[in-house]
C-alpha cells in the first residue's frame, strides 16, 4: 500500500486516491490533428523506472496531485499540486 | 512411550492442570501448555498423516514453522482448520482432531497411496491426469478433492458471531519485529530517543531465544522491566506481522483468543483475532533464523525433530521430547539442547557429526557424551516411532546401530527474511553459515541479529544495539543507553555445510507436502531448474509452513543437480502473507450488513412505508417496485399508471453536480459534446459528455439556475466516473476556468411526477402556482415552493409523458413526497420503482448505462447532430474519426418478437438466419410492454439503421431460446413528444 503525501491532506493511505494515468502528457491544442489525439489518448511509453502521474485525492481535497513515482519500487521522490513545478528524480526520461 | 514431563518449565504452571481431547481421547495438560507440549507430555507421538501418502507424522518443531501437527480446533462457532499444535495454547474442554487419516489416525486406508509412490512423483496432478479428457471432472477430480486437503472448515450455522473480528490502525516511528536478544535490545537502546516504537512478538511471551537460556533471565527482566516504564513504547505479544507492504506498512495479526475459550469470547462479540495495520516510519527486524533440516532417508518418521525443539519444550514446558534422544547436526549451536537435555538427566544416545572435530564435540566428550564425529546418520528404523539409527563415516563405512526414540536434526539455520524481501531488502549467501543473511536498504530500516546472520545470543544483542545506534542516526537522533553485562557465548566451531544424506528410503525437503530430494532432481531433469519453477513443479516450499525449514535444503538439491552453489540458485520470492492468515482476521468485522456502507435515499422510511422492494445500484438503496411479489404483474402496474393516470417516482440517486463560476458556461461547452453557454437562464438541456476518446462517457440533462449558476446531473452508476472526470478536466485541461465544483447529490431528494395527470397532481401540492406550459414549458428548471417546501421544479421526462421532476432539501424528503402521494390518490396515481421506470424508457427508446457500455459513439446512437461544429470540447477530435463514426459499429435500434407471446432476455445475441454464426449485436434492455402485445427491446445493433424493418433472430445459447424479432426505430412511440409537451 502506498503512503502518498498529499499538499492539501497530510499523508494518506493510497486507497483514499485513484490512479489517473501520466501527467507527462498535455492534451494537443484545439487545432491538432487526429494523430496528435490519437497519441495522447492512447500512447504510453511504460517505463521501468521513474514515472510522472497523475493521483486523484477522491476521498480528501478532490484535487489532482503530481507524483513521481518508481514503478519497480514503488518509492515516491515527490508529490505536488497540478501547478507545481516539480524536480524530477534522478535517471528519470526526460519528455 | 518416550516423551514426557521432567521438570517444571518456564511457561507451564504445575499447580494447574486441564483436561483436553485429542481425536476423541481425554488428555491432561498444564496451564501454559501448548497442544503440541501436552501431546509430548502424554506421550503422544503419532500426530498426523502426510498430505500425499499418509505417511504417519509427529511433532517436528516448537513453534509457528511447524509443517506437520496440523490440528482442527472445534468450538461452539464452529471448526478451526489448519492449525499449528506447536503454537495453540491448551484451554480448559478444549476438543482437537488429527488432519488427513480416514477413517482414523491408526488406522489410515489412504496410506496405501505410499505404495504407489511413483504415481505421486513430482508435476504427478500435471502428468497423471490427462486422459481421457472425460474423466477429469467425473473421477479424477471428485476423487482428489476428497482425498487432498487438510483442516476441514466449518461453521455452525446458529453461533455465527455477533461481531466479526476487528482491525485497527497503527501508526509507529519505529517497528521492531521479534524481542529475541537483538529486539529487546534495539528497542532498549531506543528507548532514549523520543521516536515511538512498537514492539511485536508472536510468542506469547518476549524474550525469543533468551527464553531458552536461564543465564539471561535478569537481563530479559531488566530490560523487559525498562521498556515497560518508557512511554511511547508498546510491546505486543501473539502478534504475527504476516506482510510487509510498499512504504513502511506492514499487516500482522493479533490472537485474542483461541480454543475452547473462543467460543464464549466470540459469542460476547469479542474479536477472535485482530489484524494490525501498522505504518512505520523504519522497521527494525530482529525475526530471528529457523532451525534446518537435514534430507537423510525417512527423516519424517515420528520422533524425528528439529534440534532446537527439544530445547524449547524442555526450557518452556519441562518436557523431555525423549528418553534416548539421538542428535544429527554439522553446526555447535545445536549442541546446546543436548547439553540441556543432559543437565536436565536425560541420557543422550548419541551426537552424529560430520565434522572431524569442534568445540561443541569437546564438551560434549567432556560431559561424556558419546560422540561420532566424521559421521552422518544413513537410515532411520522404526515406521509410526522412531527405534533406532544407522551410523555410517562420511565415507560411507558403516560405524554403529544405536536404539533411540528420538533423532534431533540441525543442518544450520535460514534467515526468517520473507519480511525483509518484501520490504524490498536483500538476501546475501554467507558461505561460512551455509544460509542467506537478510539485509534492508537504510531508507526502509535494518535487519539484525540472526536473521542477519549473527548467530549467538549476546552477539545478537550487540548487534541490536548497534542496529538501534544506526537507525537512530539515519533519523537523525542520537540514541544512549547505558550498557549491561552479558552473559557470554560459548566458542563455537564453524559449520560444515550438509544437506543430503542419500540412501534407501524417502528423504523429505519439504515434510507438509511431501516433496523429497528425487522430486527436485526430477524437476531438474524435466527442465524445471528455476528456484521459482522447481517450486510449483514440486509444491516444494508451498504449504502452510512455507519451507521455513526445508526452503534452502530443497534449494540447495536443486543447486547440486544444477553444479552450482546455493547462492546462484536462491530462494523464492515469498509473497504475502508469510503465515497462514483467517479469512475471518482479513475482512474484521466488514462481515454481513457491514460489508459496505449503505446508501439510502432520504425518503427511504416513506418507500418502506409504501412496500418497497428495494434493488442495490452501487452502493444505493433503490426502490424496485412498490410490492413484496416479484414478477411483471405489479411493475406492469406501475407503468401503466404513468401512461394513462400519473406515478409517483424517486429520482434521487442521479447525480448532482453544482457547477458555478464565472467560466461555468464555457467549461459545461468543454465537457459536454453539444452547447450549454448558450442555454437560457431557467431552462434545462440534454446533454451527451464524451471521453477523449470519442465514446459517451454519461448523459443527462443540465440546467442553468443563474448567470453563474448551472445544475448538472448524472446517471446513478457515473456519478463519482463523472465528477473525476469534471474534476480532471477543470484542473488540469482548463485551469484557465474560473469554475468550483460541488457535489450536492446528498444534499437533494428528487421526484418525478409522470402521466397525464401529472400536472393536476402537482398543483395540488402547488395550489398558487401557474403550471401551464406557457409559464412552465418543457425543459423549464425553476424555483419553487413544493407542499410548501422551498425547492426546485423541473420539466423533464425520461418517460415520454407530461412530466416533472422535484428537487427539495433532504430533511423535508419525506414530507414531500408523502404530500405528493396524497395528492395523487383521487387521481389514481401510483408511486413507480426501477424496473416500471425501465420499462417506460425503453417505450420511449431512451438510453441508459446499459446502452451507455463505454463502447458507444454519438454516431451509433444517432446523436452525431449534438456534436457542434465550434469550438473545441472533450472527445471532439476521435468522435469524427472514422472508426468512430462507421455505420458498420453497432447502433441504436429498438426491436420486438414477431411472435407477440415470445420473451426477450437481455444479452440475447442478434444474428441473421442466412449467416447464424456472425454476431450482429446484443439485446441491451428489454421489457414487456403496456403499450403493445409482448416484448419490446433496445439493442446496438451492425449497421442497424439500415436494418431497420427487417427481421432477425435473437438468440440465447445459455437459455436454449431464439425468437425472430423485427427492427425498429428506437423512437417508436410519440415520436413528435406531443405527450411530453402536453
Amino acid at each position: 500500500m502506498l503512503r502518498i503525501d498529499c499538499p492539501h491532506c497530510g499523508t494518506r493511505d493510497e486507497v483514499e486516491f485513484r490512479y489517473r494515468g501520466d501527467a507527462g502528457l498535455r492534451r494537443p491544442a484545439a487545432a491538432a490533428d487526429t494523430a496528435a489525439f490519437v497519441a495522447y489518448v492512447y500512447e504510453r511509453t511504460n517505463p521501468r523506472g521513474w514515472h510522472h502521474e497523475w493521483w486523484y485525492h477522491a476521498a480528501g481535497c478532490r484535487q489532482f496531485l503530481q507524483v513521481w513515482r518508481h514503478t519497480v519500487t514503488h518509492e515516491i521522490h515527490a508529490v505536488g499540486t497540478v501547478a507545481a513545478v516539480l524536480t524530477p528524480p534522478d535517471g528519470a526520461a526526460t519528455p | 512411550m518416550t516423551a514426557r514431563r521432567i521438570t517444571t518449565g518456564l511457561l507451564t504452571d504445575p499447580s494447574r492442570t486441564i483436561e483436553f481431547e485429542f481425536d476423541g481421547r481425554r488428555l491432561s495438560a498444564l496451564a501454559g501448555d501448548t497442544v503440541a507440549s501436552a501431546l509430548l507430555a502424554n506421550g503422544v507421538r503419532l500426530v498426523g498423516r502426510s498430505f500425499k501418502y499418509h505417511r504417519p507424522r509427529g511433532i517436528v518443531t516448537a513453534g509457528p514453522e511447524e509443517p506437520c501437527a496440523l490440528i482442527d480446533i472445534f468450538g461452539a462457532s464452529g471448526a478451526l482448520p489448519n492449525r499449528r499444535a506447536t503454537t495453540v495454547g491448551v484451554t480448559t474442554g478444549m476438543r482437537v482432531s488429527s488432519q488427513n487419516r480416514w477413517p482414523s489416525l491408526d488406522l489410515d486406508l489412504l496410506a496405501i497411496n505410499g505404495l504407489f509412490a511413483p504415481l505421486f512423483s513430482a508435476g504427478f496432478y500435471y502428468k497423471t491426469f490427462m486422459r481421457p479428457a472425460w474423466a477429469w471432472e467425473r473421477l479424477f477430480e471428485p476423487a482428489i478433492r476428497r482425498a487432498a486437503g487438510l483442516g476441514k472448515l466449518g461453521v455452525a450455522p446458529d453461533a455465527s458471531p455477533k461481531t466479526g473480528d476487528e482491525i485497527l490502525h497503527d501508526h509507529t516511528d519505529v517497528l521492531i519485529i521479534g524481542t529475541g536478544a537483538a529486539g529487546l535490545s534495539a528497542a532498549r537502546r531506543l528507548a532514549s530517543s523520543g521516536l515511538r516504537i512498537m514492539l511485536v512478538e508472536r510468542d506469547v511471551e518476549a524474550g525469543g531465544g533468551t527464553l531458552l537460556d536461564p543465564r539471561w533471565q535478569a537481563w530479559r527482566t531488566q530490560t523487559l522491566g525498562e521498556l515497560a516504564a518508557t512511554p511511547r513504547i508498546r510491546l505486543l505479544t501473539r502478534t504475527q506481522v504476516i506482510a510487509a507492504h510498499d512504504h513502511g506498512v506492514f499487516s500482522a495479526v493479533e490472537t485474542c483468543a483461541a480454543g475452547a475459550a473462543d467460543a464464549a469470547h466470540h459469542a460476547e462479540g469479542l474479536p477472535r483475532e485482530r489484524l494490525r495495520v501498522i505504518r512505520a516510519r523504519r522497521v527494525l527486524l530482529a525475526s530471528g533464523a529457523n532451525e534446518r533440516w537435514i534430507a537423510c532417508p525417512d527423516n519424517d518418521r515420528p520422533g524425528v525433530m528439529i534440534a532446537g525443539a527439544a530445547l524449547a519444550y524442555l526450557r518452556r514446558y519441562g518436557v523431555a521430547v525423549g528418553e534416548r534422544p539421538v542428535l544429527f547436526t554439522n553446526n555447535d549451536w545445536a549442541y546446546e539442547s543436548a547439553f540441556a537435555l543432559h543437565e536436565a538427566g536425560v541420557s543422550i544416545g548419541a551426537i552424529v557429526d560430520p565434522r572431524p572435530s569442534s568445540n561443541a564435540a569437546s564438551r560434549a566428550l567432556a560431559l561424556g557424551i558419546a560422540v561420532y564425529s566424521g559421521s552422518v546418520v544413513t537410515a532411520i528404523e522404526g515406521r509410526r516411532a522412531v527405534r533406532a539409527v544407522r551410523i555410517a563415516s562420511v565415507d560411507g563405512a558403516p560405524r554403529a546401530t544405536l536404539d533411540t526414540d528420538c533423532l534431533l536434526l540441525s543442518g544450520g539455520f535460514q534467515a526468517e527474511s520473507a519480511l525483509a524481501t518484501q520490504a524490498g531488502g536483500s538476501l546475501q549467501w554467507r558461505e561460512d553459515l551455509a544460509s542467506f543473511a537478510a539485509a534492508l536498504p537504510d531508507s526502509r530500516g535494518v535487519v539484525t541479529g540472526a536473521a542477519a546472520g549473527r548467530y549467538g545470543l549476546s552477539a545478537a544483542a550487540q548487534d541490536g544495539d548497534a542496529a538501534a545506534v544506526r537507525l537512530a542516526s539515519g533519523l537523525g537522533l542520537s540514541a544512549s543507553a547505558e550498557t549491561i553485562a552479558l552473559p557470554d557465548d560459548p566458542e563455537t566451531s564453524s559449520l560444515q555445510a550438509l544437506w543430503e544424506v542419500a540412501g534407501h528410503g524417502k528423504c523429505f525437503v519439504d515434510l507438509q507436502h511431501d516433496v523429497t530430494t528425487d522430486d527436485l532432481r526430477q524437476a531438474h531433469r524435466e527442465g524445471y531448474t528455476h528456484i521459482e519453477h522447481a517450486k510449483r513443479y514440486t509444491t516444494h516450499g508451498m504449504a502452510t509452513d512455507q519451507g521455513r525449514i526445508g526452503g534452502l535444503l530443497g534449494a540447495a538439491v536443486l543447486a547440486a543437480a544444477r553444479g552450482q552453489s546455493p547462492s546462484e540458485v536462491g530462494l523464492p520470492t515469498p509473497r504475502p502473507y508469510i503465515h497462514p492468515t483467517s479469512f475471518a482476521a482479513l475482512a474484521g468485522g466488514e462481515i454481513g450488513a457491514h460489508l459496505r456502507p449503505e446508501r439510502r435515499f432520504p425518503a427511504h422510511a416513506s418507500h418502506v412505508a409504501c412496500g418497497a422492494t428495494f434493488v442495490p445500484s452501487g452502493l444505493w438503496q433503490r426502490p424496485l417496485v412498490y410490492s413484496a411479489v416479484t414478477g411483471w404483474d405489479p411493475v406492469l402496474r406501475e407503468a401503466r399508471a404513468v401512461r394513462e393516470t400519473a406515478g409517483i417516482g424517486d429520482a434521487s440517486s442521479l447525480g448532482k453536480i453544482d457547477v458555478q463560476g464565472a467560466d461555468a458556461g464555457r467549461f459545461l461547452d468543454f465537457v459536454y459534446a453539444n452547447r450549454f453557454s448558450t442555454l437560457a437562464i431557467g431552462k434545462a438541456r440534454y446533454g451527451i459528455m464524451l471521453r477523449e476518446d470519442g465514446c459517451l462517457l454519461d448523459d443527462g440533462t443540465t440546467s442553468r439556475l443563474g448567470e453563474r449558476h448551472f445544475l448538472l446531473t448524472t446517471t446513478t452508476a457515473n456519478h463519482t466516473a463523472v465528477l473525476e472526470h469534471l474534476e480532471f478536466q477543470l484542473q488540469v485541461n482548463r485551469s484557465d476556468l474560473d469554475v468550483v465544483l460541488t457535489d450536492v447529490t446528498d444534499q437533494w431528494a428528487q421526484f418525478s411526477i409522470a402521466g397525464p395527470r401529472a400536472r393536476q397532481l402537482l398543483q395540488t401540492v402547488m395550489p398558487d402556482a401557474d403550471l401551464s406550459s406557457a409559464a412552465v414549458p418543457f425543459m423549464a428548471a425553476l424555483p419553487a415552493r413544493i407542499a410548501g417546501v422551498r425547492g426546485r421544479l423541473f420539466r423533464i421526462s425520461f418517460s415520454g409523458e407530461l412530466a416533472y421532476e422535484v428537487a427539495v432539501p433532504r430533511d423535508q424528503a419525506d414530507a414531500v413526497w408523502t404530500a405528493l402521494l396524497e395528492a395523487g390518490r383521487p387521481l389514481g396515481a401510483l408511486p413507480y420503482g426501477v424496473d416500471a421506470l425501465n420499462t417506460l424508457r425503453i417505450e420511449k427508446g431512451h438510453i441508459t448505462t446499459a446502452e451507455l457500455d463505454g463502447n458507444t459513439t454519438a454516431h451509433d446512437l444517432g446523436f452525431e447532430r449534438m456534436l457542434k461544429a465550434e469550438g473545441d470540447f472533450v472527445g471532439r477530435v476521435l468522435a469524427q474519426r472514422p472508426g468512430s463514426t462507421s455505420t458498420q459499429r453497432r447502433q441504436l435500434v429498438a426491436l420486438r418478437p414477431t411472435d407477440s407471446a415470445a420473451r426477450l432476455i437481455a444479452g440475447m445475441i442478434l444474428v441473421d438466419r442466412s449467416a447464424p454464426r456472425t454476431n450482429l449485436g446484443d439485446v441491451t434492455s428489454c421489457t414487456p410492454s403496456v403499450l403493445v402485445d409482448g416484448w419490446i427491446g433496445l439493442a446496438l445493433l451492425a449497421d442497424g439503421r439500415r436494418r431497420i424493418g427487417s427481421r432477425l433472430l435473437a438468440v440465447s445459447p445459455l437459455h436454449g431460446e431464439s425468437v425472430e424479432v423485427e427492427i425498429t426505430t428506437p423512437h417508436w412511440f410519440d415520436p413528435e413528444n406531443t405527450r411530453v409537451r402536453a
